[in-house]
């Protein structure tokens, strides 16, 4: 499951620890089995990056379920996770949020029927000056969304 | 104006951090007056001493002081940066790594030859991905530069430094759960003692300081601990990264001399939007105690003076709420946070933050209770100081400040089974939203 | 040493001593469940918030450290107010049905909250649900009980050795579970639900069938491996309902293998013989004990009369206690002959005679932790003995490193600094290049008859285990199950102890039974003149008493044991079980009590005597075995079977020592080996050979009618495990259906390819339905597709 190329970046990632402290890639290795796995990681991934870093199965479960952006279950190829706390939420995050739903049809937690969207919930990103925010497969922040700024963001998602 | 930019001074936004920009502006100069000046480490933490840096990360300690609980001597010791930065209202860090990251490196490699360390780890928040890559670039520049590895600008001295990112989780912030974290398990807190400056990363000597007290490093270096001091207040050395956000026509990051007057902040900040009322604000991160427009109008920018008005400046993230805001709703929102991201370990964090998100949510949806108030504040009391981390703490303080400064407000909800702010007031301000789901 | 005082009172303990031990020690009692002394600090419950002085909040004892002139209350208001505090968080998501719980009248939640507890619950929300996880058959889960200590999770990890369960997700949707998909299948995994605080681990097969104070204890000893776990046997009219660890710091400390814990189920089963029987032609017909010990004696007096006292014999397992070994060594002795042994398994017996007392670790158990280097030789040590393997991990832990030269690279759940991983035939020429390697670096000869025998080459691994071995300060070399029962067992014994004196170690044997070491002791072998096992199933008695061993499944060679058995004349069964294998081959059975419904003694590993009461009336018209083979002396006029008591039979052999709960012996011990060598033979690399272990749960006739024990992970079928390279050179393949061949035994297993084994070797399981059908339990075997 985990390709020969997704073994070479957590070699990578392995390199920056201490000898004998394979352990401390774990992060990495979830977060590259879960990019190659379509976003989110099967129990197979798990089990096999345990058996790549010679960790018990538990433990990697452990961290998988503990940081919330490992996603446990199967989402569609856009992962759109909204920031509602506090300060985005005084600046339009509920909105943006309501817009997005509205828009895909779906609620948080939810994937659109062609498996194209999820919508997610998501806890303070560090980006409260930018809100409201949101992040793209966990990884592309955007910035200052607006209904506009979604609209182009959605249509050039449905393109990919 | 007390705009007075340190770490951010002559970046210039996205097209100014690299290597090259940094070393225009002034970058490694503070590193090359170390290594070729063989400053002792002595020497080194008594500047910092001396410059009153306090932690940046939220809880103020004395950096200097920090740096020589260090254990002397040879052997494996660590560095770690904490940009694990989650704190609901703080995003000032990630400006630094944004367009200063080179600055965290210098600071970091100028610790290392303070403490001894021989290897160091940025954790960054994993929600800010794209700056983690930025890091290992800027960790490659430097790297190449021969400013940072084995036999830093040909000298003995050698440090390796690595980017760690978290993947979504706020407690990986607090030093204990980061420092397991990074060894690869969940990141829970763990019991202090031992201090990591005794027993940190895999068990040896561990220094952590949040980012912008690393970025800082250089500059106090340069221009003299005294000097730097002199930048604030006695006590409160210093410039200081503010993130303000909410309720303000230009939310963003400003770096100010320490002590400088709110009002001068929120000036900075545009004033109140829309021109409406200022109504509360949380002046060091979601989980420093709420206080009013009156209160909070007379205090300046710094450690003791937020302290003395019954808050704290924490890590200087001040979120702005204006008269639109229902201060119920507000809480439960960030009660949820709390609950959502305690990590379970202990028990009145596991339990207890839960309960009080209960609580605020009954009333916040017209079913509250007469005793829902005595609850809320004895259920807070009964986790302050009875868990593990800060956390626990963190979840308790904002139910408290809340209640002691806007305490009719929730009587009002729960009398009324509503809010005393109309909702299409709210509407027109901002409607904090909490997920059904929970 | 540090001055504190806790609650008032002054004392003094060590530096690095918590709040909590120096409690303990001032028999204070402070509130806790996460807190274990065996287990790491987690600290996490909050229950045992203390007040001390000048701390600005209440300090967790188990996690403080002493500093001198430290003041502690424990029970001042501030501290009451935090415990009472942690107590209603712990019960706002925790069911209050304790009347519907198992753990009712057992449960530390229970029993605090009554001293903790509010009377009425402040929390009017929705309460938690957590979903129950299948943990396997042994233990059961309500995990909405579950107050996440974390206990169970440091067990495994820690105690165990694997890390088997973990805590997922955060916060309050934090929950203990394996991973998905798996069960708890450690041998030591019931260890959980005694240190589980609350109902949400609890015996599987206990689960709702009495409550804890319904139930009467006795302390008992389990009959099963060589450490001799304390047990506190429980029982309600006279039926075992329960089985827990009696805390003994010098032997199992808190801890029991799930074997010794479970396996109870079997004295309630269905397979209890409840009369003594008598096969007339095909049919087996219940009789009076009178009837059937006079038949008994009528047999042996007529083999005597014909055959003469050689054509009688004895064989015992060594799980029989020590009273019932003695009187029945000294009724075949009484009757003229030699022939006795409870070396069932062993294939070996050249040193017969040549030692001068009985093989034993050499060493009591709780200094195996003191070992700074560890040889072990031919050992599944962690099945075998999982208890001494729990105490060689913690040991490991603090750096006890360990050496290992055994087939197969099982995972013991600790590191092994070296390994040879060589197949039984090589195991002696492996430890001759150690031993030549220690000699050289210890400029130390070994012994005369071995001085001939230095390999020609230098063997890399041996070499470095010999130099592991010549570093230590305090050294031991341990032979397990697989070198003593091996075809060359006593060359391999007396390599070890050759490496051992040389190393300046100690030596010991890690026993495979009970009372292995009672068994040496009572002299249940033969002397001169007398049979071995091995040799009464090769030439058949004509009268064979049969002491609590089962024909195939109890014996080296399954196969011949079978055949032999069913050759005598007459085949007397002393047993507690109407077992199939036994009707095929007795003629008559006598029903015997187990260990829970008489007296006795075991001899652990380390040769300490324990002795035992029962804990429950015998069932049906089943007898202790010393008293039937008493009364059999009478009936056959022996001398010396006037014993009044179990304690009279017990002086016979320990004297003063009878009787008591526990004694560690000091006489009659010395294994060591005079005048035996070591043929200079080469192990032959082309043939493929056997590797054999008997699995924890099928090893002895208790254990294998334990039906939970059954459904472990641990006593699933064998297959015939072979290490890949050896399947591809044979064409074979993991999956492949294979017949293999012993000599004219023949059985049909599937393959399991496993890079833990040594080449050209098949590892075969004894002791199971589906391979006593196969020979010996070393030696050649061939292998082919079919």
């Amino acid at each position: 499951m985990l390709s020969a190329e997704a073994k070479q970046k957590i070699d990578r990632e392995i390199a920056k620890y201490p000898a004998g402290q394979k352990q401390s890639a774990v992060m990495s290795a979830l977060r590259i089995a879960q990019e190659e796995n379509a976003g989110w990681l099967p129990k197979e991934a798990i089990s096999e990056v345990a058996a790549y870093l010679e960790m018990p199965e538990v433990a990697v479960y452990e961290v998988a379920t503990f940081y919330n952006m490992y996603e446990l279950k199967p989402v569609g190829r856009h992962k759109i996770t909204v920031c509602t706390n506090l300060p985005c939420a005084l600046s339009g995050g509920v909105h943006v949020a309501e817009y997005l739903q509205q828009k895909l049809g779906i609620g948080f937690n939810e994937t659109t029927p062609d498996g194209k969207f999820t919508l997610k919930e998501g806890e303070c990103m560090g980006a409260c000056g930018d809100a409201p925010v949101l992040l793209h497969n966990n990884h592309k922040m955007c910035s200052w969304m607006t209904p506009e700024k979604i609209d182009r963001l959605l249509a050039e998602l449905e393109s990919k | 104006m007390s705009l007075r930019p340190l770490i951010l001074a002559n970046t210039n936004g996205d097209a100014g951090w690299r290597l090259e920009h940094y070393l225009a502006r002034g970058g490694y100069s503070a590193l090359k007056k170390v290594i070729a000046g063989k400053v002792s480490p002595e020497d080194l933490i008594a500047e910092m001493k001396a410059s009153v840096l306090r932690g940046r990360g939220g809880a103020g300690f004395p950096t200097g002081l920090k740096w020589s609980f260090m254990p002397k001597g040879e052997g494996e010791k660590y560095l770690c940066c904490n940009s694990d930065e989650g704190e609901p209202g703080t995003f000032k860090d990630r400006d630094i790594l944004r367009y200063n990251p080179h600055a965290v490196i210098e600071g970091m490699t100028i610790a290392a030859w303070a403490t001894g360390a021989t290897r160091g780890y940025n954790y960054i928040h994993g929600e800010i991905f794209e700056l983690y890559e930025r890091f290992e670039e800027a960790l490659q520049e430097a790297r190449n530069a021969g400013l940072l590895g084995a036999r830093i600008l040909g000298s003995d001295f050698s440090f390796e430094l690595f980017a760690h990112h978290g993947y979504g989780a706020y407690v990986c912030g607090e030093e204990t759960a980061l420092l397991e974290s990074i060894e690869g398990k969940k990141g829970q807190p763990r019991f202090k003692p031992p201090f990591p400056a005794n027993c940190g990363l895999y068990g040896k000597p561990t220094t952590i300081n949040n980012t912008e007290t690393f970025a800082s490093v250089p500059f106090i270096i340069n221009m003299g601990g005294q000097a730097y001091l002199d930048l604030g207040k006695p006590n409160n050395g210093g410039t200081k990264l503010f993130s303000i956000s909410g309720h303000v026509n230009r939310p963003g990051v400003y770096e100010l001399e320490m002590g400088t007057p709110f009002a001068e902040l929120l000036e900075l900040a545009g004033g109140v939007r829309g021109g409406r009322k200022l109504k509360a604000v949380i002046p060091g991160g979601s989980s420093a105690p709420v206080l009013p427009a009156e209160i909070i109008m007379d205090c300046t920018m710094d450690y003791d003076s937020l302290s003395a008005a019954g808050s704290m400046l924490g890590s200087g993230a001040v979120i702005v709420m204006d008269e639109t805001v229902c201060m119920v709703k507000a809480l439960e929102r960030l009660s949820y946070f709390y609950h959502e991201e305690s990590c379970g370990q202990c028990t009145p964090c596991r339990e207890g933050s839960g309960w009080l998100y209960r609580i605020v949510h009954r009333i916040e949806n017209g079913q509250g209770r007469e005793e829902d108030l005595e609850l809320l504040e004895s259920v807070a009391g009964n986790i302050m100081g009875r868990t593990v981390c800060a956390l626990g703490d963190a979840a308790a303080m904002p139910v408290r400040g809340f209640l002691k400064h806007f305490q009719s407000e929730f009587a009002w909800h729960i009398e009324h089974k509503g809010c005393l702010v109309p909702l299409d007031v709210q509407r027109a301000g901002s409607q904090i939203y909490v997920s059904p789901s929970c | 040493m540090l001055e504190i005082e806790i609650d008032g009172k002054a004392l003094q303990v060590n530096e690095g001593c918590t709040v909590m031990e120096a409690a303990n020690l001032a028999g204070v009692y402070i509130p806790h469940f996460c807190y274990h002394r065996k287990l790491s600090i987690a600290a996490n419950c909050r229950m045992c918030l203390v007040q001390v002085e000048k701390a600005p909040k209440a300090l967790p004892a188990c996690a403080t450290p002493v500093t001198n002139g430290m003041k502690v209350w424990t029970h001042s208001e501030n501290a009451v107010r935090a415990q009472k505090a942690v107590m209603e968080f712990l019960l706002i998501n925790h069911p209050l049905d304790c009347p519907i719980c198992d753990q009712g009248g057992e449960c530390q939640l229970q029993d605090l909250s009554v001293g903790y507890g509010c009377g009425q619950s402040r929390y009017g929300e929705e309460k938690r649900v957590v979903f129950n996880k299948d943990l396997g058959p042994l233990v059961a889960t309500d995990m909405t009980r579950c107050i996440n200590c974390t206990r169970c999770v440091r067990f495994m990890q820690e105690i165990a050795g694997d890390m088997e369960l973990g805590q997922a997700y955060r916060g309050e949707h934090a929950e203990i579970m394996p991973f998905l998909g798996r069960t708890l299948d450690s041998e030591l995994s019931g260890n959980v639900i005694d240190l589980c605080p609350v109902g949400a681990l609890t015996s599987r097969p206990f689960r709702f069938s009495a409550r804890t104070w319904e139930l009467s204890r006795r302390r008992s000893v389990s009959p099963h491996d060589g450490v001799g776990a304390n047990l506190i046997v429980q029982t309600r009219f006279d039926r075992v309902k329960r089985v827990l660890p009696l805390e003994n710091e010098a032997i199992n400390e808190c801890w029991l293998s799930d074997k010794d814990r479970f396996s109870y189920e079997a004295l309630n089963g269905d397979e209890r013989l409840s009369a003594p029987m008598i096969r007339r032609g095909t049919q087996w017909c219940e009789v009076s004990w009178q009837e059937a010990l006079e038949f008994v004696a009528n047999g042996c007096k007529a083999a005597l009369d014909q055959q003469g006292p050689a054509a009688i014999g004895a064989l015992a397992s060594p799980h029989s206690t020590l009273e019932e070994l003695h009187l029945l060594q000294k009724l075949v002795r009484a009757l003229g002959s030699e022939n006795i042994d409870f070396r069932l398994r062993h294939s070996d017996f050249r040193a017969d005679g040549k030692r001068n007392g009985a093989p034993c670790l050499g060493m009591p158990l709780a200094q195996v932790s003191h070992l700074d280097r560890l040889l072990v030789i031919g050992s599944f040590l962690r099945k075998d003995a999982p208890l001494l393997a729990q105490r060689l991990r913690q040991a490991v832990k603090k750096g006890t490193r360990l050496s290992v030269v055994h087939p197969a690279a099982d995972d013991w759940g600790m590191p092994v600094h070296q390994r040879a991983l060589v197949a039984p035939s090589a195991m002696v020429d492996t430890l001759l290049h150690i031993l030549f390697a220690l000699a050289d670096i210890k400029q130390t000869p070994p012994q005369p008859v071995l001085q001939s025998l230095r390999p020609a080459s230098q063997d890399a691994t041996a070499t470095d285990i010999a130099r592991e071995l010549a570093e230590g300060r305090n050294v031991a070399v341990w032979i397990g199950n697989l070198a003593v029962q091996d075809v060359r067992g006593t060359e391999i014994e007396l390599l070890a102890q050759e490496i051992a004196r040389l190393a300046g170690g100690r030596f010991g044997v890690i026993s495979e039974a009970a009372n292995t070491v009672g068994g040496w002791l009572t002299r249940a072998v033969p002397g001169a003149g007398g049979k071995n096992v091995h040799q009464m199933l090769e030439s058949p008695l004509a009268v064979c008493l049969l002491l609590g061993a089962e024909p195939g499944y109890d014996f080296a060679r399954s196969d011949a044991s079978r055949r032999a058995l069913a050759a005598m004349q007459m085949v007397v069964a002393l047993t507690p079980f109407n077992s199939g294998e036994l009707r095929e081959v007795a003629h008559v059975m006598l029903p015997l009590t187990p260990f829970t419904e008489m007296a006795g003694t075991f001899v652990n590993m380390e040769g300490r005597a324990q002795f035992f009461h029962a804990a429950a009336r015998a069932f049906g018209e089943a007898r202790p075995g010393w008293k039937v083979l008493r009364v059999l002396g009478n009936l056959l006029e022996a001398p010396g079977f006037a014993q009044d008591n179990v304690l009279d039979v017990a002086r016979e052999v320990l004297g003063e020592h009878a009787g008591k709960a526990e004694v560690l012996l000091e006489t009659g011990l010395d294994g060591r080996l005079q005048g035996v060598s070591v043929e200079g033979r080469r192990p032959r690399a082309d043939t493929l050979e056997r590797v054999c272990d008997v699995p924890l749960h099928f090893a002895d006739p208790l254990v294998r009618r334990a039906p939970a024990l059954q459904r472990t992970h641990d006593a699933r079928a064998p297959q015939a495990a072979v290490h890949p390279e050896t399947l591809a050179r044979l064409g074979l393949e993991e999956g492949a259906h294979v017949r293999l061949t012993q000599g004219d035994a023949v059985i049909e297993l599937d393959v399991r390819a496993d890079d833990g084994l040594a080449q050209n070797c098949v590892r075969v399981a004894a002791a199971h339905a589906s391979t006593i059908g196969l020979g010996a339990m070393s030696g050649p075997i061939a292998m082919e597709r079919v």
